[in-house]
């Protein structure tokens, strides 16, 4: 060791020369790896931007949809129905009912179609030559539904000639938008050429003109009538969702989360709980539709495709988050606290609800909306639950048949007609964005204000 | 109506009895100046459980039995020849035209003279059913509220009793998510079973054709192999762990070590971002636009890649996972203490020497964790590749085909309206039960290791 | 407090009796500082230190934890440049360069200027690879066998070589603490830096790895210009040849640690010494 020591530091010019004689090549690796730091960063961020500008670019052509201005003739030689039934004294409800119900399908009956037809016609070029099913082709098949509403609800119309604005057929709006390619041969189009001709003239002649498509949002869905397709229907059903999922899920698991914080004794049980709670937080979230499906609708019989499964299986899976994530922020709040509180004599659940749960009531919340903005986006476990079936009604209650926004747009992609359908699917994701990040910003903008009155 | 009125008797109950609990209380402590042990509001709380247990028993006890009493009290009115005479079906309809009668909405049409007096009868019956229930309430409400009552004194130890139901409230909804898992095994593993009572497992664990023949009957229920599904899952995975993981981790080192104040401040969110998307939107722009795009370069550098493939796939759902590596690793990342750092820096290394000879050796561990929990997210991920994996589950190793996971064959079987009768639709359950040991697995073994990693450092 | 006066004295002359302490002002000047000043954002850490530290001598800083000693040893190695809103003024010259030249290389500086840290901090990696790792990246082995030498000899000046010699494989995170800061030591020599700056490595050993520690530290100071941060008077006098006691952020007082220690000028040094101030 004696010689090591007497030698003297080696500072010479020959240690100098090595190190500097690497330094470029060390310095170049340092930029290639930054770099490459940065180009990921650059990768992710650009996905974020690709996927929202692909999606926007193809949503927003579908919030503008082409209407028909059209002046419908109830005219009495085609609608020859009786006059509805007035109610008789002494009648019973059921009897006016049948009675007003069969009045409805005697309407019902009638060729509403040569009604549409003949406003058609009346807006056509004078002596235009087009065949019934051509020009039928223009106005949505829905047309005549709501021409035969209106009489519905006023009989007094029979005669009389009204403005009605009805949607032009999901061929005739792609036409106008230029999804299909125009110079396509007859065989390969979707309309026939007396109808484009026709749909050219009335877009000149202001019979059609395109307007903010309402339709998307107060329709439900419709396979019939593609163009007055909305998502009335499933925005309901998720609400509905989404309430059980609130009522269930965040008590539920708020109280689990303070008992194994607060309350369980430290055993083996408690550990295993917790483990089990990781796990639950981590398990496929078709595995809890498999589970809705065998325990749910198949052993407890609830009625199927209904919003309070979709919920109850939504809970069970948003469960494991809000446990999680309340228990996070219990943890965090200061000893010094809960020894304050336990110190003035306040037993151990006064402690925590008046003290320790308003603290971290910011954090839970936060964490509440996360979690149920979550479970709004989820899609596979409702399929197995049959919430994929097709339902045009808007649900009343949350054991009515129903769908839901995520799995509107799993439909709608699957849907034939493909040039009108991936704009409206587009439309319904933005929506659904939409809705998702207004939950987001509900929950940052809360923790804010909360936290800075706390 | 009904339930408003009971609504509204139990609120009443409820008032009663924690007024009476509390002012028996405050009457304790200003009377003769004993120490109470509770305070009223406890002594309130106490003498309304009290109350309100015994009440919403035998309201519940009514909702559980009542229909079935009211249907056979109906069945009865109904002369015997009737019942005899009717199927199923047909009875059912009377009793629904007799409730309707004694609802006061009346039926269409003739009414037969049995069914008016049985309407008649039952509104009766239904009257003085809800009159006694309600009374029956009401009393065992009012005689618990005395009881509970009775108890209150000065020693009595109220507070403590509401806490102890509180507690059991409490332990009852964490018992929920036990109740979960273990409604997910049995489940699963009461209908795989029924399933392998179909098909020999040998045949499902091992079987190299998937070939459901979802119109078969018994001898002829179709090949159930999980073999090309598990090919079909593990390639995506793959796929998408090449992607996720480099950028992922780059990302989550840049950030981390590199990114000015400012700009990790915008670009954290902005990735996390990613992560809120729902997988139904992945899936569509995989189907409409990654698709359509990769097929395109196929063509143009002379590869035939398929629109709807195992790649496209497994690169959408890549990015997908980015977010969840890159916040797992910057976590694991800012757990490796700063000394360390501070020692390479302190020898001359530069920072991306530091980082890859110090920094991502310590936090090795901890990110193998992490990869392992974004596997399993990957293995169970259904969305996208229901929507554009190209469901062809036959097995074969090449990525720009279609293929099939075991959480697309899962959707395909399980409708939803199925009666779980066949191995048509309970292959599902095996399979999800295959899909739930997978991932549980990967997860306990990546937890387990990240909490190691965890102590290693603390 | 007498007491302890007494005590420090004492201990000092028995340690330190291999160098007459005035030697150390007639060494050449190693490290110059001019009005070195340190901001964390908008809080003022160091307010304009100036010292001269001379060469292959021990230099302590000394006084009450939050005083900026240790903020101004990072200077000197640029270790501050690590952290985020940290902002140096001033001058610091290294043989009469300024290490906070624009173009000149921190990596190569800090090749000349080595650290040794509060805590152990071995890397997670083999006692060979510890020791080698500097030697490697900086290019200075041009063989197995020349590294093999670096890491010898390196273990052998920290004087842990003996300890380790059958265990050279074996994770350096499964030596005793003491044993870790030698390692820590061995690893900063092995880059043969002409500084090497020591942040209390001491604070976290027990008195008999401390006492191996001071022992080696006295050892190196032949080869080596040594700068400490101790938050212990006793180790200061023990170990260095110069003191310099900083409080709040300003350097109060620097001379020949027995003059520090004996005879200080300043009032608050005095007060520091006699523990008057924590």
């Amino acid at each position: 060791m004696a010689d090591t020591l007497s030698t003297p530091a080696p500072a010479s010019n020959d240690r100098t020369r090595l190190i500097r004689a690497s330094l470029a090549r060390r310095h170049l690796s340092e930029s290639i790896f930054r770099g490459l730091g940065l180009a990921a960063i650059i990768v992710a961020l650009g996905f974020v931007a690709l996927l929202f500008v692909d999606i926007v670019r193809k949503g927003v052509p579908a919030f503008t949809q082409s209407n028909l201005h059209l002046s419908v003739t109830f005219d009495p030689t085609i609608i020859t129905a009786d006059p509805p039934p007035v109610r008789t004294a002494g009648q019973s409800d059921a009897d006016f009912n049948a009675a007003n119900l069969k009045w409805q399908r005697d309407v019902a009956m009638l060729n509403w179609n040569k009604v549409i037809e003949a406003s058609l016609r009346a807006a056509a070029p004078a002596g235009y030559e087009i065949d019934t099913r051509q020009i039928l082709s223009i106005a949505e098949t829905d047309a005549r539904h709501r021409v035969r509403e209106l009489f519905v609800k006023d009989p007094t119309l029979l005669g009389k000639t009204v403005q009605v604005d009805v949607l032009a057929s999901a061929n005739a709006d792609n036409w106008i938008k230029g999804n299909i390619n125009r110079d396509l041969g007859d065989a390969q189009q979707q309309l026939s050429a007396p109808a484009r001709g026709l749909i050219d003239q009335f877009e000149t002649n202001g019979t059609i003109t395109s307007g903010f498509a309402w339709s998307i949002f107060t329709n439900v869905d419709s396979r019939a009538a593609p163009a007055s397709a909305g998502l009335l229907g499933a925005f309901v059903g998720t609400l509905w969702m989404m309430l059980v999922v609130v009522l269930l899920a965040v008590p539920i698991g708020v109280a689990s989360a303070i008992y194994l914080e607060e309350f369980a004794p430290k055993s083996r049980l408690t550990d295993l709980i917790e483990v089990n709670i990781n796990n639950l937080a981590a398990v496929p979230s078709i595995v809890f539709g498999l589970l809705g499906a065998a325990v749910f609708i198949n052993y407890m019989h609830l009625p199927i495709s209904a919003p309070i499964v979709g919920g109850l299986v939504l809970t069970l899976m948003t469960l494991p988050t809000i446990i999680i994530a309340t228990r996070g922020a219990l943890l965090g709040v200061s000893p010094a606290l809960r020894q304050a509180a336990l110190g003035m004599g306040a037993s151990k659940t006064q402690m925590v609800f008046h003290h320790v749960l308003p603290v971290t009531f910011p954090s839970i919340l936060t964490a509440t909306i996360l979690g149920v903005a979550h479970a709004l986006g989820e899609t596979a476990p409702l399929l197995l639950i049959g919430m994929k079936a097709f339902v045009a009604a808007v649900p009343a209650t949350p054991l009515d048949q129903a769908t839901a926004l995520p799995v509107q747009i799993y439909l709608w992609q699957g849907n034939e007609n493909r040039n009108f359908f991936e704009p409206r699917t587009a439309a319904a994701i933005m929506v659904l964005l939409v809705v998702m990040i207004m939950l987001n910003g509900v929950a940052i903008y809360l923790r804010s204000r909360l936290e800075k009155r706390a | 109506m009904n339930s408003l009125i009971i609504a509204g008797l139990l609120l009443v109950l409820l008032g009663l009895a924690y007024q009476s609990g509390w002012s028996r209380g405050r009457g304790l402590a200003t009377a003769n100046g004993v120490k109470v042990h509770s305070r009223p509001q406890y002594h309130g709380s106490y003498v309304a459980i009290w109350t309100l247990v015994p009440a919403l028993a035998i309201i519940g006890l009514w909702g559980w039995f009542g229909d079935g009493i009211t249907h056979n009290f109906i069945v009865s009115q109904i002369p015997a020849d009737t019942v005899q005479a009717l199927d199923q079906v047909g009875l059912n309809a009377t009793i629904a035209r007799i409730k309707a009668l004694a609802s006061g909405y009346g039926v269409a049409g003739e009414v037969l003279p049995y069914e008016q007096t049985a309407g008649d009868a039952l509104r009766s019956f239904q009257f003085i059913t809800f009159l006694v229930v309600i009374a029956a309430a009401a009393i065992a409400g009012v005689a618990a509220l005395l009881y509970a009552r009775s108890r209150v004194t000065a020693r009595h130890r109220a507070r403590n009793a509401v806490e102890r139901v509180i507690n059991l409230a409490l332990l009852a909804c964490s018992a929920v998510a036990i109740l979960t898992t273990v409604g997910i095994v049995a489940s699963l593993v009461t209908e795989a079973y029924r399933f392998f009572t179909f098909i020999n497992p040998l045949d499902f664990f091992f079987g190299t054709v998937w070939n459901p023949n979802n119109a078969g009957s018994a001898g002829n229920w179709g090949s159930y192999g999980l073999l090309p599904l598990l090919v079909g899952t593990l390639m995506i995975t793959f796929i998408a762990m090449l992607v996720a993981v480099p950028v992922g981790l780059m990302a989550a080192i840049y950030l981390s070590q590199y990114a000015p104040r400012q700009l990790r401040a915008i670009a954290k969110p902005m990735i996390e971002i990613l992560a809120g998307i729902p997988t139904i939107v992945f899936g569509f722009f995989a189907l409409v636009t990654v698709g359509p795009f990769l097929r395109d370069m196929g063509n143009f550098i002379g590869l035939s890649i398929n629109a709807t493939s195992a790649l496209t796939a497994g690169i959408v759902m890549g990015i997908m996972i980015i977010p969840f590596v890159s916040s797992l690793s910057d976590d694991i990342l800012n757990q490796v203490p700063r000394s360390l750092r501070d020692g390479a820096y302190g020898l001359g290394a530069t920072q991306s020497e530091t980082i890859r000879n110090v920094l991502l050796p310590a936090a090795l561990p901890g990110i193998v964790g992490a990869f392992l929990l974004a596997v399993s997210r990957a293995v169970g991920e259904t969305m996208i590749v229901v929507l554009a994996a190209g469901n062809s589950p036959v097995l074969r190793g090449n990525p720009f085909e279609p293929v099939a996971t075991i959480t697309v064959s899962i959707v395909n079987q399980l409708t939803g309206d199925t009666d779980f009768a066949g191995p048509q639709s309970l292959v599902g359950f095996a399979l999800g039960l295959t899909l739930f040991v997978i991932t549980l697995c990967l997860n306990i073994f990546a937890l387990f290791i990240v909490r190691r990693f965890r102590e290693q450092y603390e | 407090m007498d007491m302890l006066a007494g005590k420090v004295k004492m201990t000092h002359q028995t340690v330190n009796s291999t160098m007459n302490p005035t030697d150390a002002l007639e060494r050449p000047i190693r490290l110059h500082a001019k009005d070195v000043t340190v901001h964390y954002g908008a809080k003022q850490a160091l307010h304009g230190i100036s010292i001269d530290i001379p060469d292959r001598a021990v230099t302590s800083f000394i006084g009450p934890s939050g005083c900026g000693k240790s903020t101004f040893l990072r200077c000197i190695n640029r270790m501050n440049d690590t952290i985020e809103g940290a902002k140096v003024g001033g001058l610091i010259e290294l043989d009469g360069e300024n290490i906070y030249d624009p173009s000149l290389d921190v990596v190569e500086l800090r090749a000349r200027i080595g650290m040794v840290f509060q805590k152990p901090n071995p890397f997670p990696k083999s006692i060979y690879e510890n020791v080698a790792y500097g030697p490697k990246i900086h290019g200075l082995a041009r063989s197995k066998t020349d590294l093999d030498e670096i890491v010898v000899s390196s273990l052998r000046k920290a004087g842990l070589f003996e300890e380790v010699k059958d265990r050279l494989n074996e994770p350096g995170t499964g030596l005793s603490g003491g044993q870790q800061q030698r390692l820590c030591i061995a690893r900063a020599i092995a880059v043969s830096p002409e500084v090497i700056l020591m942040d209390e490595p001491c604070s976290a050993l027990d008195p008999i790895a401390t006492a191996i520690i001071e022992e080696l530290i006295d050892e190196l100071r032949e080869n080596y210009t040594i700068v400490i941060v101790t938050h212990s008077m006793q180790q200061a006098a023990r170990v260095s040849q110069r003191t310099a006691f900083f409080h709040l952020g300003n350097l109060i007082e620097e001379g020949v640690t027995e003059d520090i220690f004996t005879n200080p000028v300043n009032k608050q040094t005095q007060d520091y010494i006699m523990g008057r101030i924590g």
